[in-house]
């Protein structure tokens, strides 16, 4: 008896934890598309991690304005692909703006969940009038044309970081929560809810161990889309002058600032176009990716 | 039946089916050979996963993108199959061969009337004209005995009740006159009473058209009933064939035997002859053994024959024709009287009193939204889920609920788990009144105390957590231990109380099949010392020889801890064969409760009397007489007034019925019959089931090699 | 049927209540500061204060929602501070402006993407299904703003095909009209394309499409009459949809080719102040998007016998 159960010791879950994301890697590797997504979000993490060591200039040093890509600096190095109206650097606006979209998505994403997963819980688990009036005001607010209601916020209580975040997360909460709901919906019903229910455990132990981490699997997809979907938010905002106060770098404030310029220079803004392009394509290839895997189980 | 001996309508020869994926060929079928003659039914029989329904789709060439005939032949008529062009298929699916599918409602196209697709058969097959098909529709319809075939032919299918919808696929089946019709469990997603009407209808037909049929199912019994021969099959092959008869009374492969062995017949009780599970479980397809598939769960395994090489189809008798079996050892196994049987258990005393049930009742409200309601004021209405239950249960007694889907038995259980309060009466467990308090008012004694075991493996167990850490749960969360090494010992002597590996504990249900799923339901169930647990179907979804061991480790468990079992079930014959007490329900009432014996005997309630004529049995030796209900299961919404089952009652008085509350009979020591037929009467009908004395040539159940 | 009709009207009223609320109190809960943008930061005290009291802005917040509501249902929206006009004379043809452009993006969207949808789903896995469904990737991960500006550099500056701006300025012009409306089909299409495959795949693989195959009927009939019926419920949904989407895509298109429409409008008076046009456009672009979100339920259950006869 003793002997056998000292046998089986729990294996160490950081190894555990290490070997299902290992797994997982390498289940996405049979989906092409899911490695083309890794690749070009991968691609940006480092970019955004490294950015002090591969941006050649200061992002915000006006050196040279108006210089075409290829361009030779005086003072030494290149402008790869040239310089804006005011002679910064596009490249290293390019860079360093991979890290204000690469904070600020992922944190109203992960805010917009946190609300929305504990509103969906909360409607799916308990029903009844918990249900109805949360059910009611995700409408309300899901009724607004998405940018009208970004529009509406965001001049209203002024264009910054913060508020950005507040505008994203008050807007896709609700859609979360409809799709949080319908799984719990769902889950609420299997039997072992039922057992843990019987032997009396309380409401958050249901919805947090026993329904939620069984809903993992589609809202990672989600997580995934809507991560592309916030970056396109997030640009949208700069593009319409909504963004982030400059003259920090941020992709769709640079394509906003110099788009009087694009006949003449386009490249000014179509760098900062296929950034932002590539990064969302990362993301929504990568869902695919998800997606397939967990049809497949 | 007229069995035709020219030439066979359908000749399968050496059939191989594979399907492709991503761990590479997995090959379904092997080395399949049947020949099928017109007018004949023949029976496919296995397991889930044994690949009886992939031959019929192979027969209709439809197998799927990933899915492919690897070897052998199929004819129809003397035509091979894979050579015929994409026009010639299609005549020949649903014009010459048809199929008969398990759900109707899945089956048909929710969004066209019932009239598009039976008419488009004969439009498609034949180019009749419009009326033309109709009225052969409505012909159809009316030999399929659906009443009103009108309004069923403008009808969607979500309209009709599971039966009707599977009578409308069966007449959309023949409309073309086929000459072969291929069923596949067309009975399988039905209630019992309802089954045993389409059985009869399936039987009719083939008298009456004279079509060939290939009826496929996990149900020995079913078979029995509506086949003239057999075949087998185990993990992609056949592993006997022959005709009903041999099969049944002298079964050669060590897999029938063991099937026999696992099936509950209503003939045999549990202290009596206690069911013979087969141990351990299907081969995944693609880690077949080397040989006999059947090799390491056989009791005649012989190392060195059995593993040798592939096993060859072998003629039983001399002449080569009738029965077959794919065995090497066949000649050499002689079965035992009982074959590994040799528990044959002492009765468990029941002890006093534990659960009051009294005038039990429970309503739920529905808002009828409609118009009509808002405008007559009658928006709230009543289903009347169970109705002034009343019964007992003792200390480590097995009390069965019995009766079909919608009969208010799983709404039992929940109010009496406290998912739900009652509405009326009273639910006693040890002198407390539990009926109104709700699980989370419950206190921790009360909780341990009542615990379920589920019907469905694949939600029993919550998917992120291991085996240990639900089980350990349960055990801290009733206080039997604390500390956390005694919590993981209590839980490791749990688990090889329900006879699982010990590393099991690490094991995340995803890595479990379905019986081990259900063994760690059971442990879970367990883990407090409940004195009373509800086990809701434990075994309906598992396969027949799981079914066996799963059944006999609950009854072993129960016995032991002193439990007092509630099993709720719509299987009579397992219900016959563990239960100490039976209580049986219709439309949320019961009907007649008392002894099983005294439930199995006359006088029976009409309606126990066609339920026990409904269930199939596998059992050449029964002679059952045949009773089949009409019309559907009325809505527990405002359910029928009077005696519920007067709607469907081949026995009912008249008005009486239709008015007054049944009495209840006393037929004998704690035996109730609710039932305005006098008890004198009721006494008088014959058995429903009755043993055949086997004939002199054939000793069953010892058949001798 | 007609109830149901009527529940979902009344719900829709009650969001539109809920809305109009909320867009109130997010603008004028403070009638200092809308005071403070319809006279200009440069105001005195004293003008502001008289011009709350003409206006009634010194009754308790609820007359004044109360007030506000009545006057906007009888379609009074206030004066545009910027254009000095009511705001009804700017925004209705402007609006106009819009439906235009968005009938042109939803009359090649719609066949577009369902017939793309349909030929994918037909198929799960096919090379067409995995090369439809890559493509529809790609093109809704390029923002409307990107594409315009590829769009823009391709056609307009390359090729020189196209007007860079739509701005209409002598009369209407059918090729001003072909940038925006293509920026917005590339973006969206792939979204109603991968819903529709989707429920065409799903559909392929229900028992009751295997009936019709194992039928004998022909796989015209299988795929029109029997796969059809039941795939194109949700995509119905789906496109019903994309018309709040639309409202959100006009304000970049229309910003972006300097469109004279209600996107452009809603945008301009945001970034200028312009608090009444601010709010008659939130109103109008909300009513139509709950309206049709309304249509969508409604069309839905029509479309679904099961849910039509229960």
């Amino acid at each position: 008896m003793s002997d056998i159960s000292k046998s089986i010791q729990p294996a160490p879950s950081v190894a555990l934890g290490l070997l299902k994301a290992l797994k997982s890697f390498a289940l996405l590797r049979e989906s092409w598309v899911g490695m083309i997504g890794v690749g070009l979000v991968a691609f940006w993490l480092l970019v955004a991690l490294l950015a002090p060591l591969v941006a050649p200039f200061e992002p915000n040093a006006q050196l040279q304005p108006m210089a075409k890509p290829g361009t030779a600096f005086a003072a030494g190095g290149s402008f790869w692909l040239g310089t804006d109206q005011l002679g910064r650097d596009v490249l290293s606006r390019i860079i360093w703006g991979s890290r204000t979209v690469l904070v600020y998505a992922p944190l109203a994403t992960f805010c917009a969940y946190v609300v929305g997963i504990v509103m969906g819980l909360a409607a799916g688990y308990y029903r009844g009038w918990i249900d109805e009036v949360l059910s009611f005001v995700a409408n309300a607010i899901l009724s607004f044309p998405v940018l009208v209601l970004y529009v509406l916020v965001i001049s209203t209580i002024g264009p910054s970081g913060l508020n950005i975040v507040i505008a994203i997360t008050f807007a896709s909460a609700p859609g979360i929560m409809r799709i949080v709901r319908g799984l719990v919906l769902d889950l609420r019903n299997r039997d072992y809810v039922a057992a843990a229910q019987t032997r009396g455990e309380p409401g958050w132990y249901i919805m947090l161990i026993e329904i939620l981490p069984n809903a993992r699997g589609p809202l990672i997809v989600d997580a995934c889309l809507r991560l592309g979907y916030v970056v396109i938010t997030i640009g949208v905002l700069g593009f319409l002058g909504l963004g982030l106060p400059p003259p920090d770098p941020d992709w769709g404030g640079m394509i906003n600032f110099s788009r009087p310029f694009v006949q003449i220079m386009p490249h000014m803004v179509i760098f900062p176009c296929i950034a932002i392009s590539s990064l969302v394509l990362g993301f929504n290839l990568l869902a695919d990716g998800l997606r397939e895997i967990s049809l497949r189980d | 039946m007229k069995i035709d001996t020219r030439t066979p309508l359908l000749e399968i020869k050496n059939l191989g089916i594979s399907y492709y994926t991503r761990a590479g060929e997995i090959p379904a079928v092997k080395d399949f050979s049947l020949t099928l003659r017109p007018g004949e039914s023949v029976g496919l029989v296995g397991e889930s996963g044994c690949g009886k329904s992939t031959v019929a789709m192979g027969i209709m060439q439809y197998l799927g993108r990933n899915g492919g005939i690897v070897g052998g032949q199929i004819k129809f008529k003397g035509r091979d199959l894979a050579t015929l062009g994409g026009g010639e298929l299609r005549d020949l699916r649903g014009g010459e061969i048809s199929m008969i599918y398990q759900e109707p409602m899945a089956a048909l196209n929710p969004s066209l009337t019932v009239a598009t697709q039976l008419m488009e058969v004969p439009l498609v097959h034949e180019g009749v004209s419009t009326e033309e098909a109709r009225e052969r529709s409505l012909r159809m319809l009316a030999d399929v005995h659906i009443p009103d075939p009108e309004r069923v032919m403008a009808s969607y299918p979500h309209q009709l009740s599971g039966g009707q919808q599977q009578r409308v696929v069966i007449s959309m089946a023949l409309l073309s006159n086929p000459s072969l019709l291929l069923l596949d469990e067309p009975t399988t997603a039905l209630d019992v009473t309802v089954e045993a009407g389409i059985v009869g209808l399936i039987a009719e037909i083939s008298r009456k058209f004279g079509t060939a049929q290939l009826y496929i199912s996990h149900n020995l019994g079913l078979i029995l009933d509506t086949c003239d021969r057999v075949c087998v099959m185990y993990s992609g092959e056949v592993v006997e064939e022959g005709t009903v008869h041999d099969v049944f009374s002298q079964p050669r492969h060590p897999y029938t035997r063991g099937l026999f062995d696992c099936i509950p017949l209503p003939t045999a009780d549990k202290n009596a002859r206690p069911l013979i599970p087969i141990r351990g479980q299907l081969p995944l397809p693609h880690r077949r053994p080397r040989g006999c598939n059947f090799g390491p769960r056989c009791d005649h395994f012989r190392e060195g024959a059995c593993d040798a090489g592939a096993v060859r189809m072998e003629a039983v008798h001399e002449d080569g024709i009738g029965q077959r079996v794919r065995c090497v050892r066949w000649r050499d196994i002689r079965f035992t009287e009982r074959n590994g049987g040799e528990a044959i258990r002492e009765r468990a005393e029941a002890g006093d009193i534990v659960l009051h049930v009294d005038e039990m009742q429970k309503y739920y409200p529905v808002d009828d939204r409609s118009l009509k309601a808002l405008l007559t004021g009658r928006t709230r209405r009543w289903v009347k889920a169970n109705e002034s239950l009343n019964f007992r249960a003792r200390h480590s007694e097995t009390v069965a609920i019995v009766g079909e889907s919608g009969c208010g038995k799983s709404t039992f259980a929940k109010v009496l788990m406290g998912l739900e309060n009652c509405t009326g009466g009273k639910i006693r467990f040890h002198g407390q009144d539990i009926g109104q308090v709700a699980v989370q008012d419950r206190t921790a004694e009360q909780l341990s105390a009542v615990q379920m075991v589920f019907q469905n493996p694949n939600d029993t167990l919550n998917p992120s957590l291991t085996v240990g850490q639900q089980i350990g749960r349960v055990v801290r969360k009733f206080g039997v231990e604390r500390d956390s090494r005694k919590v993981r010992e209590r839980v490791l002597r749990l688990l090889d109380i329900v006879k699982l590996p010990r590393d099991f504990i690490h094991r995340r249900p995803r890595q479990l099949s379905g019986g081990q799923k259900q063994r760690v339901g059971i442990a879970r169930a367990f883990a407090g010392n409940p004195a009373l647990v509800v086990a809701d179907e434990p075994v309906s979804a598992l396969d027949v020889s799981v079914q066996a061991a799963v059944t006999e480790l609950l009854m072993d468990i129960q016995r032991e801890h002193g439990t007092t079992l509630l099993f709720i079930s719509h299987d009579l014959s397992v219900v016959r064969y563990l239960a100490d007490r039976i209580v049986v329900m219709y439309l949320g009432q019961i009907m007649e409760r008392g002894h099983t014996r005294d439930v199995f005997d006359p006088p029976y309630h009409p309606y126990t009397e066609a339920l026990l004529s409904a269930v199939p049995i596998a059992d050449p030796n029964v002679d059952k007489r045949e009773i089949i209900l009409d019309g559907t299961l009325p809505s527990a919404v405002d359910p029928p007034r009077g005696c519920p089952f007067h709607t469907r009652c081949p026995r009912k008085l008249g008005k009486i019925c239709e008015n007054e509350r049944p009495p209840q009979h006393q037929a004998g020591s704690d035996h109730v019959i609710a039932c305005h037929i006098p008890l004198e009467e009721l006494r008088r009908v014959d058995p429903v089931i009755q043993l055949r004395p086997p004939p002199d040539d054939v000793k069953m159940p010892s058949p001798v090699a | 049927m007609a109830l149901f009709i009527l529940k979902r009207l009344g719900n829709m009223a009650l969001i539109m209540v809920l809305v109009s609320l909320a867009i109130f109190l997010l603008l004028e809960l403070t009638p200092g500061s809308v005071a403070t943008k319809v006279l200009g930061p440069y105001s005195s005290e004293e003008q502001r204060q008289i011009w709350l009291e003409t206006h009634g802005y010194l009754e308790p917040l609820w007359v004044r929602y109360f007030n506000w509501l009545s006057n906007f249902v009888q379609g009074e929206f206030g004066d545009s501070i910027r254009f000095k006009v009511p705001v009804a004379e700017v925004l209705w043809p402007r609006l106009w402006n819009t439906v235009v452009l968005g009938f042109w993006t939803f009359a090649i969207i719609i066949p577009v993407s369902l017939v793309l949808g349909v030929l994918a789903g037909m198929r799960e896995g096919a090379l067409l299904d995995r090369s439809i469904s890559v493509t529809s990737i790609i093109t809704t991960s390029v923002p409307e703003f990107a594409s315009a500006v590829f769009f823009s550099a391709l056609f307009v500056f390359g090729l020189k095909w196209l007007p860079g701006t739509s701005t209409m300025n002598e009369g209407f012009d059918p090729l001003q009209l072909v940038l925006p409306v293509l920026v917005l089909v590339v973006y969206d299409f792939g979204y109603v394309t991968r819903m529709t495959r989707a429920s065409m795949a799903e559909v392929m693989t229900t028992q009751y499409i295997r009936t019709a195959v194992l039928k004998g009927l022909p796989y015209r009939r299988v795929i029109l009459k029997h796969a059809l019926r039941n795939a194109l419920i949700a995509p119905f949904t789906i496109v019903m949809l994309q018309i709040n989407w639309l409202l959100s895509g006009v304000i970049v298109v229309e910003f972006a080719f300097a469109y004279k429409g209600f996107g452009a409008l809603l945008l301009e008076a945001a970034l200028n102040q312009d608090i009444y046009v601010i709010e008659a456009c939130a109103m109008v672009a909300v009513f139509v998007a709950a309206a049709t979100q309304t249509l969508a339920d409604i069309g839905y259950t029509y479309l679904n016998p099961r849910i039509r006869f229960s």
